[in-house]
Formats: structure tokens, sequence, C-alpha cells
């Protein structure tokens, strides 16, 4: 299969994932689902927010397309992470999904609260991990109009 | 999402604002066509959308719904100020709110997600485009999201 992936079309996605087993999950079924997808990782709430203003080894980090973000990280919570996404004024118009392995009513709504875009069940398997990359490629990549891209960048 | 004593989902509620009795037409049909357990209400223009999410006047009885689906371009008051109450009220901002409109202008998404729209989507022309953006709509946001558990308060 061809690999070359045209970069206008190249879709940015941070994942905030710090349990490896799970980055190794999403990581598989984005290339199955969707080769266009640029998948980055930061593996605790700190990274994530470092990433997102480009600031240390992450100066030159695209703006992500979309957020997929657990909740439980270490160093800086999900929750912390979504709150001060969402108390930015530019940040605050990403997508920003929780991908949580969290069932909890308490999480589900505390999350919404926070202005969470949606939130998914993360599961503990391959085929129904799967499924919900798919689903998030199908419903937020074809059909929602994603945030402009600010010019200045 | 309404409850049965066996704790089964029976009813999902889905708010759909818009004042275009085509689009509403459609929207039912493709809900009707996709999933019947849904009870879609409709609320032709920002106040009764307003006055709905609120319980007021002959909207008593409302049920909350699971989701809302938004026009932007509406009389009385418009979607971007309707979407505004919505995201500022500490109960109703947990609902997702989905616009759906013609609108492809940068400023109104740029808009509606610094206003904390769950998602925007576009309006197709073409009628099983339309559908067919319902119906994904539908699976993905009933179906896959995990959405805040409806306690019966009353």
């Amino acid at each position: 299969m061809n690999a070359i992936v045209d970069e206008e079309n190249t879709v940015e996605v941070l994942l905030v994932e710090d349990n490896s087993g799970d980055v190794r999950l999403a990581q598989e079924a984005f290339r199955e689902v969707n080769r266009s997808i640029h998948l980055h990782l930061a593996s605790d709430g700190l990274e994530a927010m470092a990433f997102l203003r480009q600031e240390g080894a992450h100066l030159r980090a695209p703006r992500p397309d979309f957020i997929l973000l657990d909740l439980n990280l270490p160093k800086m919570d999900g929750r912390e992470v979504l709150g001060l996404i969402k108390a930015d004024q530019s940040l605050k118009l990403i997508p920003t999904i929780v991908l949580s392995s969290s069932e909890t009513d308490a999480d589900v709504l505390m999350s919404y609260q926070l202005q969470a875009n949606c939130y998914l069940r993360k599961p503990a398997h391959w085929e129904a991990f799967e499924s919900v990359v798919r689903s998030i490629n199908d419903f937020w990549l074809t059909k929602v109009k994603l945030p402009p891209q600010m010019a200045s960048g | 999402m309404t409850i049965n004593a066996s704790g089964e989902d029976v009813l999902k509620e889905v708010l759909l604002v818009e004042d275009s009795p085509g689009d509403v037409r459609l929207t039912r049909e493709a809900f009707r066509d996709f999933d019947q357990t849904v009870r879609l209400h409709v609320a032709m223009d920002g106040v009764d959308a307003i006055a709905f999410l609120r319980h007021e006047g002959h909207y008593a009885n409302a049920p909350r719904p699971d989701f809302i689906l938004l026009d932007l371009n509406l009389p009385k008051m418009d979607g971007r100020e309707v979407l505004a109450c919505i995201k500022k009220d500490e109960s109703l901002k947990t609902i997702p709110t989905i616009i759906l409109t013609t609108s492809d202008a940068e400023v109104d998404i740029a808009k509606s997600y610094q206003l904390q729209a769950n998602c925007y989507l576009i309006k197709p022309v073409q009628l099983d485009e339309f559908e067919n953006l319902i119906k994904s709509t539908s699976d993905f946001w009933l179906t896959k999201v995990k959405l805040k558990q409806q306690t019966q308060a009353r």
C-alpha cells in the first residue's frame, strides 16, 4: 500500500494517554482506519499543555484538529487539562474528546460540565477499541465541520 | 433518556430547534426511518427553545433532551444566543448541543466552537446526504457517546 500522505489533508490529533498499551492500541487503530491522521502523543497532563502552548520541546507542535484526552493522568489530571483548554480563548475551539475507561456518572457529568465535546468510554479489547476509533473517524472527520485553523500559527 | 422501572432506556429525547418546516419534516422522517426510539421535539424559534429547556409555560412537562440540534438563523432569538444561554447555564450546559446549519462561513463555525457547541454540522442540500447525516449523528450521539445519565428527579 502506498504510505505517502497528502500533506494538505493531514489531520493532526493529540492523544493524551499515559498507558503504553492504550497508546499502542490507538496507534494501530488509527493506522488501520485513516492513514492521513498524524497521531501526536503526550503521556501526561503537563506535556499535553506544553504541546498545546508550543513550549519547550514542543515549539513546533502543530495545532491539533482534535484532542483525545484520558482522565487519569500523572502530573496533571485530565480534568485539569480539560479545564485549562476550555478556559483558554484560543484552545477552547479545539474539539476535546474524553476517552476514558471510567464509567462513573461523576466523571461523565464533570467532563460535560467542563465542556468536553463528547465522552467516549475506552474499551480494553482491540476490536472494541478499533470500533471506537472508527466511530471517531467516521463522525468527527467525515461529518463534522471542524473549527478553522487560525492563520496565525 | 427516559428510563423505565427495569432501568432500560425506553425513549431518547431529541430537541430540534429549526424554523424551516421543510427541514423539520426531513429531520423527522430521517429519525423515523432510522431510530424509532427517538422522540423528536421541535422548537420553531430561539425563545421557544429556551422555554422548552426551562420547562416554562406549556412546556412544564417537557423532558430534558439527550441532545439538541440547533439551527443558527432563527427568528426571535438567534441560534448563537440560544447556544450561549445553554452553555452559561450550570444544568443545561451538560446537554450536547450540535449546530446544524446551512452556513459554512468560518466566522459562524469559529463562533459556535467558541460558545462551546459540541460540534458543528453543515446541512447538506441533497436529500439522501441529509438523511445520512441525521443517521450518523443519531448513531454517534445515542449509541457511541456516553451521555450524562438522567436521574428522573420528578
